[in-house]
């Protein structure tokens, strides 16, 4: 109800012009030309009306409504003296608004919406003059409101009230939204925005159709039908609730109202004609922006013989030159000033399908899309996006020479909102947005299947169900697919805890760990392969490359980064080059990746789990021999490793036997037979997402005095014999792994049975890896400092003996090797190599005791 | 009722009497599906089609009804357009209903218009694929499914192919122009051809250059060919459209095949055969070049590049339209064989056992002549039979089941060994590639299809390929030098192809995978550098002097009819069943857990994959569906023997292989 006196002089204004009256039927059918408007399959039925013009309606409410529909209509002319403090300024942008903006509703120049599109005026109906309402749901009978929208059910009052009241007094204490940083949810939220804009003069407002579905089913499907009139409704009922608050506040133009979030499609696959000039979300991935595009909005003409200017607006796409001089009649007079026509920015997006939503075996669809004014250049390609528009089909442009018209329509969609949906990740927030969204159906399953007293084993059974057996490896792999809980101890400086389980298989050739690779690889939706033997440091981390257009740096992202939050599958881990291995140190404890390369420097989140599997040096595995020796890793690498499993060939014929029936079922069984016996790969898919999604266990009392007991008893176990058993890293493993396994079983608080698991397991991949081959214990230091306890020990014993054996000698200054070594060896009990013997006078030789110098030792 | 030459030379008037008749209720399109679906059910009905794959394009009629066996080598954006749509004269104001549904242009009388905003316009949905014919596909199965046609037409005279056949039959010279004339040799005259593979590499080159050795071709029909040659780039001229075809030197018309219903079952690299309206208008091209003009001016038209347009709307004589009524998959391109084999038609039963009892003599003579083909060692042979009924019958999680990639080891080099072996294989079956394996053809080569985000369309390499399609890998070529990363990617993604049968398809943005079912053969000297289910190494009993003369003289000495009936044995045994009874599973228990006994070093859970495997298709090969124990024991031996070989070779040579 802000400016019924307003309404005449627009009319004014418009008739003052005389030249080009719009009546209705002109108004109408240019842009129903453009724009299929009349798209049978949502208001075909409707036949054109004889319709009252808007002058003729005199009740308030009309005169309201008139009011809403010139954010539409830029298709007149616009006056050539018009006034700035005037409504009428709408479709003029701000760039002609000379001197500062003032404030207030009337005083704020209202921004056109290409983004709505429309040349096509509304047109409003009364009910009452027709007798075509049989598919008008009007709602309320008064008689101020019977009028609706051409075309459409939308009462422009009504509407309008509807949404002021859902701004005014929409609360959802409950619905936390990752931009609700300072807001108080138990106030009206809508409100708090208005605020905000007030504040920041940003005069943009986002609505969550949710919110609004939430709040008013019928405004909602409104919006969703007819967002071309719904939304300039829409806007016109914020900026009256803001100018009203705050009549002083100066914008740049109008609010402008962005919906997003309409539940009507998700995916691209299934837009189909019916969606035609509704309100859509979809998401997907840019491929391709154009350049931007002016478009010219209106044409300034200047007669070169008289000076007479004129001004002429787009009409369906084209700008139709004067002919004729309306001064002077000349004809051909007219030529186009640049400098002052006007022009709004465009660009051209081309979106394709994210990769997640495309069936297998099929090729990505893509669609096209259109951003106008604020939203040009505000996505790149690669990013990940949910666009709300507008979807539209026009047909192909009418050949002027031949009457036959191609009978395919374009489409594109008119984008009023975008959200990324990776920006999250790049900042660094700690919970995924982009998490699955379930249906409850889903989530009743998962959670009936959670509460089986076996789940554990029934998940690690549906674990690469083709690889046999090896049950604690696919335990300790389900373990890590869960993964720990996230800790943050930013503010007590230690920064993030590693919540991601690292797991190295080793084990002879053939034993289908790629495999069991290729399969984790498969499940995970961020998972990356890459083998070992392949790839550079740089195809691991990032590398810096010259994009050859634009001649600009780019950063490109390699398996590390690309798999935060996922798994990174590393083939072939020994065959891995030095630098390359140095990289994983960081990534493996920090979670993080460091890379300065040509003048960019910059951390990366790398918060992924490693999955590697190492071959033996010798081909075979020895097993006289440690891990260490064996495959040839560091410790440093290996310790940051919370499982290593070895995957040997088990020499036993019960195991061999069923092997063997298992392999020969693989060979007759159809594949519906196999899905039977198994869980199927979608639903431990869906379990992991939403245990990873939803599960974020916490210590209980009892699982902590249970982990400080397990802690002691490793410590204890190898205090006996003089050596270290345990460190921090492997008490913060079983963490890790207890929290994981409370996951599994979808509890919010890990229990004593989380950490017997946990212990299991732990002491399981110990006892294989860590056994020391010469005394058969398990020696955790074979892994933390890559010698065992008492292979230290006999080294120290034997520099004892040989210095022992040297002062003996008496006082010769200077002895032969050779002869050094014979005497060492006769005396000793065990054999002593030419290695061990070179150790032992190396570490004398670091205690100053002697000198080495070619085939003499020398005393100091 | 229409007459027959009716649904054949205009199906669009049948669609329009169908329509007229229902027009005002939507169940139209179905009784027009179903019309067709009868019609073509009619006695032979599918082969008075004429197909698009022997005919060229500018022999047929614009809006019949044509067939075309091809492989969706891309998948385009949906379309809407007018299903129904309404004209209006202006002078009179009469009104008439049209339907948009299996043409290109929505047309309309020369005095009429057509009404945008008519309520009774409905739009419709269609999917567009971008086809290519098989790649790789053997000329004897074009040549055969021709001729079936030829046949079986001849009762049912359609002026469409009686033009063409004149026009064929005017050419002279068969012996220098190879594609076009070879329709109307006869086999031997084929084989010939085959057995001379130097002079065919010639015409290939002569066809790339743009040579027009094809007196009677028109300069349109010469356009697709020279196109199809990925190296023709000439100076002067815009450079001629990509037909993406996967493989080089590939010819026959690419198509865009428009789908009505039910395209969510298609998926890229499923082979089809697709019966519907031909459409060429060249109204399309006009209403292209017109755009292109203007785009500059109609912000409407600039949604699109100029490069995507060149390849979404290529000129309708170039890649012609075709609106599908029926489409179907097919299981194999073999035409010997009943399209449909699991069905339960009485007439592919019927084939089938009619076959099954004679399948041991051929499976002998078969052995028997692959055997002469890896000069006498019949060991090789036996494994050759294997590899080629050899087909991913099942995935269990990511393990594809029932691939079986034959290294054979021990080729001769320089000898034209492996060419000649390819120049077999490709006459035994439906479709293969030969890939020499160079340094410079993996750096250069594009294995992997790539989507080309400019043109929106992806850009096809060798290695997408249908699936049962035979990929013969020459190693023997391979010299010591240097991989450039592209050509390092290339050996992956052979690897991963015979490992794991898939090839990730590289969209720039993220790597998409895409299961094959390619039979993989590589030839070497050595051990090859890539991955195989089991490598055979070659021990020939005799060296023929004149390679070039054995091979040729080899061939020739088989009947025809013998040559058609390996072929039949190999593309029927694919389709076979197989189950292993629980007696011989037990069997296979002991025996396994006894050998790992006795051997536990040697014998592990892959030999046993590898064994089942052997065991799987010797069954297979011998007709039978179920494991007997004498197949199983059979099976051992064979692997026994293989061993042993390898294991003599590396003695001989005293090192690792």
């Amino acid at each position: 109800m802000s400016s019924p006196a307003s309404t005449p002089s627009r009319r004014r204004g418009k008739r003052g012009r005389g030249s080009n009256p719009p009546t209705p039927q002109d108004a109408r059918s240019p842009p129903s030309q453009k724009r299929r408007t009349d798209d049978p399959t949502s208001t075909g039925d409707l036949q054109p009306m004889p319709t009252s013009p808007p002058a003729d309606v005199q009740s308030p409410g009309a005169a309201d409504a008139l009011f809403s529909s010139p954010p539409q209509f830029r298709h007149s002319a616009i006056p050539l003296d018009f006034d700035i403090s005037s409504p009428l300024t709408y479709g003029t942008p701000s760039s002609r608004v000379e001197g500062t903006p003032q404030s207030g509703v009337r005083g704020t120049p209202v921004r056109q919406r290409p983004d709505l599109g429309s040349a096509r005026k509304a047109r409003q109906v009364d009910l009452h003059s027709d007798g075509l309402a049989e598919d008008i749901v009007a709602t309320e009978q008064s008689l101020g409101q019977r009028l609706v929208i051409w075309g459409t059910d939308v009462n422009v009052a009504s509407c309008k009230e509807k949404f002021q009241r859902f701004l005014q007094r929409f609360i959802d204490p409950l619905d936390k939204e990752d931009e609700d940083i300072g807001l108080d949810l138990n106030e009206p939220r809508y409100m708090q925005r208005l605020q905000e804009i007030n504040m920041v003069g940003e005069p943009f407002l986002n609505v969550n159709c949710d919110h609004l579905r939430s709040f008013d089913e019928n405004l909602y499907r409104q919006l969703i039908c007819y967002p071309q009139e719904v939304i300039p409704t829409f806007d016109m009922a914020a900026n009256e609730i803001f100018f009203d608050r705050y009549p002083d506040s100066i914008l740049e133009h109008q609010i402008q109202v962005r919906p997003y979030n309409a539940l009507k499609t998700r995916n691209m696959r299934n837009l189909n004609p019916e969606d035609i000039d509704q309100l859509i979300t979809i998401s997907g991935m840019v491929i391709r922006s154009s350049q931007l595009i002016p478009e010219m909005q209106e044409a300034f003409f200047r007669c070169q013989v008289c000076a007479f200017t004129t001004r002429v607006e787009i009409d369906r796409g084209r700008i139709s030159e004067p002919s004729v001089c309306k001064n002077c009649n000349t004809t051909h007079s007219m030529a186009l000033i640049h400098n002052r026509s006007m022009f709004s920015d465009k660009q051209m997006i081309k979106l394709q399908e994210s990769p997640e939503d495309m069936p297998a075996g099929q090729t990505p669809h893509t669609v096209v899309l259109f951003a106008h004014n604020d939203l040009v250049d505000k996505v790149q390609p690669g990013d990940r996006v949910n666009v709300t528009g507008i979807y539209r089909a026009v047909p192909i442009r009418e050949n002027p020479r031949l009457s036959s018209v191609k009978s395919v329509y374009k489409t594109h969609i008119d984008v009023i909102h975008y959200r990324k949906t990776d920006s999250k990740r790049l900042h660094g927030v700690d919970e995924e947005t982009e998490q699955k969204r379930f249906t409850e159906e889903r989530v009743e399953m998962l959670k009936e299947l959670s509460k089986k007293a076996d789940i554990y084993e029934r998940l690690a059974l549906a674990l690469a169900p083709s690889i046999y057996e090896h049950e604690d490896i696919k335990k300790g792999i389900l373990l890590q697919l869960f993964g720990g809980s996230r800790k943050d101890f930013t503010h007590t400086g230690r920064g993030n805890f590693r919540a991601e389980i690292n797991i190295l298989l080793c084990g002879d050739p053939g034993t289908s760990k790629s495999q069991l690779l290729q399969y984790v690889y498969n499940l995970v939706p961020r998972g990356q392969y890459t083998s070992g033997k392949g790839s550079s440091a740089v195809g691991l981390t990032a590398y810096v490359m010259k994009d050859p257009e634009t001649r600009q740096l780019v950063l490109q992202t390699g398996a590390l980064v690309l798999s935060d939050n996922g798994i990174c599958c590393i083939d072939e881990f020994d065959k891995m080059n030095e630098s390359t291995r140095s990289v994983l140190h960081e990534v493996m404890e920090q979670q993080t990746l460091s890379i300065a390369k040509a003048g960019i420097i910059c951390q990366l989140n790398a918060r992924t789990s490693i999955l590697a599997a190492a071959n033996p040096i010798e081909s075979q595995w020895n097993p006289k021999k440690t891990t260490i020796e064996n495959i040839q890793l560091p410790h440093t690498l290996l310790s940051r490793f919370d499982l290593i499993f070895l995957m040997l060939d088990p020499r036993d014929e019960a195991y061999d036997r069923r092997l063997a029936r298992h392999l020969v079922s693989l060979y007759y069984q159809t594949e519906e037979q196999m899905e039977e016996e198994y869980m199927d790969m979608a639903v431990l898919r869906d379990y992991i997402a939403y245990a990873r999604g939803y599960v974020n266990p916490r210590l209980g009392e009892e699982a902590s005095q249970a982990l400080i007991e397990a802690y002691v008893d490793m410590r204890k176990i190898g205090s006996g014999r003089g050596m270290v058993s345990a460190y921090p890293r492997q008490l913060e493993s079983l963490i890790r792994l207890a929290e994981a396994h409370a996951k599994v079983r979808f509890s919010e608080k890990v229990e004593t049975i989380d950490v017997e698991e946990a212990k299991r397991l732990h002491r399981e991949a110990l006892k294989q890896s860590a056994t020391d081959p010469r005394t058969g214990i398990v020696d955790i230091s074979i892994l933390t400092t890559g010698m065992s306890a008492t292979a230290r020990k006999r080294k120290e014993e034997l520099v004892q003996a040989l210095r022992k054996l040297i002062q003996s000698k008496g006082k010769a200054p200077s002895l032969k090797y050779q002869q050094l070594l014979d005497d060492l060896r006769a005396q000793s009990d065990t054999a002593v190599t030419k290695e061990m013997f070179e150790e032992a006078l190396r570490s004398l030789a670091d205690e100053d005791f002697l000198t080495v110098t070619g085939k003499t030792v020398r005393l100091l | 009722m229409p007459c027959v030459g009716d649904w054949l030379n205009s199906p669009l008037s049948i669609v329009q009497n169908i329509f007229a008749q229902n027009v005002p209720n939507s169940d139209w399109e179905k009784k027009v599906t179903e019309y067709f679906k009868e019609k073509l059910k009619e006695n032979n009905a599918t082969n008075w089609v004429p197909s698009l794959n022997d005919v060229p394009v500018h022999y047929l009629k614009p809006n019949s009804l044509v067939k075309f066996r091809c492989m969706v080598q891309d998948m385009f954006d949906p379309e809407f357009y007018m299903g129904v749509y309404e004209t209006v004269d202006p002078n009179t104001n009469a009104r008439v209903l049209h339907f948009g549904k299996y043409r290109d242009v929505a047309e309309c009388g020369p005095q009429q218009e057509i009404d945008l905003n008519s309520s009774q316009t409905v739009t419709s949905e269609r999917q567009t694929f971008y086809c290519v014919p098989v790649p790789g596909e053997s000329a004897w199965v074009k040549e055969i499914s021709f001729l079936t046609e030829l046949v079986l037409s001849c009762g049912f005279l359609n002026p469409q192919f009686h033009a063409y056949i004149s026009a064929s039959q005017a050419r002279v010279s068969p012996s220098t122009s190879y594609t076009p004339s070879r329709h109307k040799r006869s086999y031997e005259e084929d084989e010939d051809m085959d057995l001379h593979p130097s002079k065919q590499k010639e015409q290939h080159l002569g066809n790339n250059s743009g040579g027009n050795i094809h007196g009677c071709v028109e300069p349109k029909r010469l356009e697709t060919e020279a196109s199809a040659g990925h190296h023709v780039i000439s100076p002067n001229c815009s450079p001629p459209l990509d037909l993406n075809f996967p493989l080089p030197g590939e010819k026959g018309p690419a198509c865009l095949v428009k789908v009505y219903e039910s395209w969510e079952s298609f998926k890229v690299n499923d082979v089809l055969e697709v019966f519907g309206v031909l459409s060429v208008d060249p109204v399309l091209s006009i209403v292209n070049s017109e755009e292109r003009d203007s785009s500059t001016l109609d912000p409407m038209e600039c949604m699109d590049t100029a490069e995507e347009q060149r390849v979404h709307s290529p000129p309708a004589s170039l890649v012609p339209r075709i609106h599908v009524i029926l489409a179907q998959k097919l299981q194999h391109i073999n035409p010997l064989l009943p399209a449909c084999l699991n069905e339960e038609e009485s007439k592919s039963c019927e084939f089938v056992s009619n076959f099954m009892s004679e399948l041991s003599p051929v499976r002998a003579e078969l052995l028997g002549f692959l055997t002469h083909a890896l000069l006498g060692d019949s060991l090789a042979a036996e494994y050759l039979i294997l590899h080629l009924i050899s087909t991913v019958y099942a995935r269990r999680d990511v393990l594809p089941l029932g691939k079986f990639a034959v290294n054979l080891s021990g080729c001769p080099r320089n000898s034209a060994f492996t060419e000649h072996l390819y120049r077999i294989i490709q006459q035994l079956v439906p479709a293969s590639y030969h890939l020499r394996m160079s340094i410079e053809s993996m750096n250069h080569s594009r294995l992997i299809p790539r989507k080309d985000y400019t043109a929106n369309r992806l850009l096809s390499g060798l290695l997408q390929l249908a699936s049962n399609t035979s990929l013969v890998i020459d190693e023997t070529q391979l010299e010591q030098g240097q991989l450039d990363t592209a050509g390092v990617h290339n050996v992956t993604a052979l690897g991963n192809l015979i490992t794991w049968q898939k090839v990730d398809y590289d969209f720039s943005y993220h790597r998409m995978e895409f299961p094959c079912n390619i039979n993989v053969l590589i030839t070497s000297e050595g051990r090859s550098l890539l991955p195989s289910d089991c490598q055979v190494h070659l021990q020939p009993q005799i060296i023929p002097p004149n390679m070039e003369e054995y091979m040729s003289s080899l061939l020739t000495a088989v009947l025809p009819s013998v040559l058609n009936k390996f072929r039949i044995y190999l593309s029927l045994l694919r389709v076979l069943d197989y189950s292993i009874s629980d007696e011989v599973t037990k069997a296979v228990e002991e025996d396994f857990v006894e050998m790992r006994k006795n051997d536990p070093e040697s014998v592990t859970a892959d030999d046993l994959h590898k064994m089942l495997l052997v065991a799987r298709f010797l069954s297979l090969s011998a007709g039978q569906t179920t494991l007997s124990r004498e197949r199983w024991l059979r099976a051992k031996q064979l692997e026994a023997l293989r061993k042993a070989r390898l294991l003599q070779q590396k003695c001989v040579n005293g090192n690792e292989l």
